[in-house]
């Protein structure tokens, strides 16, 4: 028996201990994601991979893929749920694309851009985020965090320094630096860390570059996130 | 179309720079064909001051810093069938909105009292001039916004888009290239 489920119809081929958002990937069928990345175990938190199985959502990053599988994904009631948690995103935060070095490059806004986000719709919180400036090469700013772990996994797991640490629980939750004074001066973070590449938002910017590349050639400005991402890069 | 009775359209700038009012224009020569179709009321390019009641479409630029722009904003939507919130700064608050971390007090202080070069200036309390709001909002959290044109400014060509769908009755559309947050 072949190892395929259907994906919004498609046939997908996929190894035993594949999750369906790596099977989709692999396919080249574009999932929507913003924690997720093919380099580290998933964390399933920011659930805009969520897709319909068999009738029930569940975040396809982290289900493992089975023979047979009926799942949706590109339906509007899906994409609906995933615009108002990217809106939610966009609320919480400080997101202001035009003074943000990472616009063009920024997944949060092309995934934005992909799921048709006109407005922010709902009311924002303008929390008040310091940056942190200590590190001579990193700037952190913390307005822009969407708390996908991305950085804390590349520090633990791959560069094994431990730098980043989500802190606090539900709403209160925000992205500390392990350090006894809290910046990122006072660790052995350098720029050839996994963690200065990983983060998908502008949090860790590297200093003294911000807008090298002009708009229209930015990797979002070139084609949109679906067809950039569809092979889980 | 051209026995079809005209569009009023009106527009204004609240907490905004006029970029976006800059990049309408950069719709260029297809204005004259716009103006085949829509009326301008209240508008800068007018200076008409009110909005008539019954105007079609009303296009927003900028957030809310002070109460004049609210009671402005209140106007257009009581007046204008649609409304249509243009650039960052009426969808988000955009850059005006860098200053909702701060306590206004302390911005007033810091502009008119306490800068170098200003001594003995006063905060200004002229009962002529609007009370700034303690936090800049967009819009949207004010009344309800029909469509949204984002962009810092959005591009002309968006802007033109958005006019010629919903001229056309269609539902709006940006897409890959138009749609920009920045």
């Amino acid at each position: 028996m072949s190892h395929t489920f259907t994906l919004d119809g498609k046939t997908i081929p996929f190894e035993p201990g594949e999750t369906i958002l790596q099977a989709a990937g692999r396919a080249g069928v574009y999932i929507p994601h913003l924690c997720y990345h093919p380099e580290f175990k998933p964390h399933g938190s920011c659930k805009l991979c969520t897709v319909k199985i068999n009738g029930r959502q569940t975040a396809s990053c982290t289900m493992r893929a089975m023979v047979g599988m009926v799942v949706e994904s590109e339906t509007e009631e899906i994409n609906a749920e995933r615009r108002a948690l990217t809106q939610m995103l966009f609320v919480e935060g400080n997101h202001f694309c035009p003074s943000c070095e990472k616009s063009g490059n920024c997944q949060l806004q092309a995934t934005a851009y992909h799921l048709g986000m006109m407005s922010p719709h709902y009311d924002h919180f303008y929390p008040n985020r310091p940056v942190d400036a200590s590190h001579p090469d990193v700037l952190l700013d913390f307005n822009r965090c969407i708390l996908c772990s991305l950085c804390v996994r590349a520090s633990r797991d791959v560069d094994g320094k431990n730098v980043f640490a989500l802190s606090g629980r539900g709403i209160k939750t925000h992205l500390i630096v392990n350090a006894k004074s809290g910046r990122l001066a006072d660790t052995d973070f350098t720029l050839g860390d996994k963690a200065a590449q990983v983060c998908p938002v502008g949090v860790i910017l590297k200093k003294r570059q911000g807008f090298a590349v002009p708009i229209g050639e930015r990797t979002y400005d070139k084609a949109p996130i679906g067809e950039t991402l569809a092979e889980g890069k | 179309m051209s026995d079809k009775k005209k569009l009023k359209v009106a527009t204004t700038s609240l907490a905004g720079c006029f970029g976006c009012h800059m990049s309408f224009l950069d719709i260029d020569e297809r204005l004259f064909t716009l103006l085949e179709h829509i009326e301008f009321d209240r508008s800068p390019l007018t200076d008409i001051k009110t909005v008539t009641p019954g105007t079609d479409i009303g296009i927003i630029e900028g957030g809310l810093c002070n109460a004049e722009n609210v009671h402005v904003l209140r106007e257009f939507r009581a007046n204008c069938n649609i409304l249509i919130a243009i650039g960052a700064c009426a969808i988000n608050g955009g850059l005006p909105a860098q200053r909702n971390h701060l306590p206004l007090t302390t911005i007033l202080e810091e502009v008119y009292h306490t800068s170098p070069g200003l001594a003995n200036g006063r905060i200004p309390n002229d009962p002529e001039l609007p009370l700034p709001l303690n936090q800049v909002h967009p819009i949207h959290e004010v009344v309800k916004v029909d469509y949204f044109i984002p962009g810092c400014p959005p591009s002309g060509d968006a802007i033109w888009k958005v006019l010629t769908d919903l001229l056309a009755g269609r539902e709006p559309e940006l897409g890959h290239g138009l749609m920009h947050y920045d």
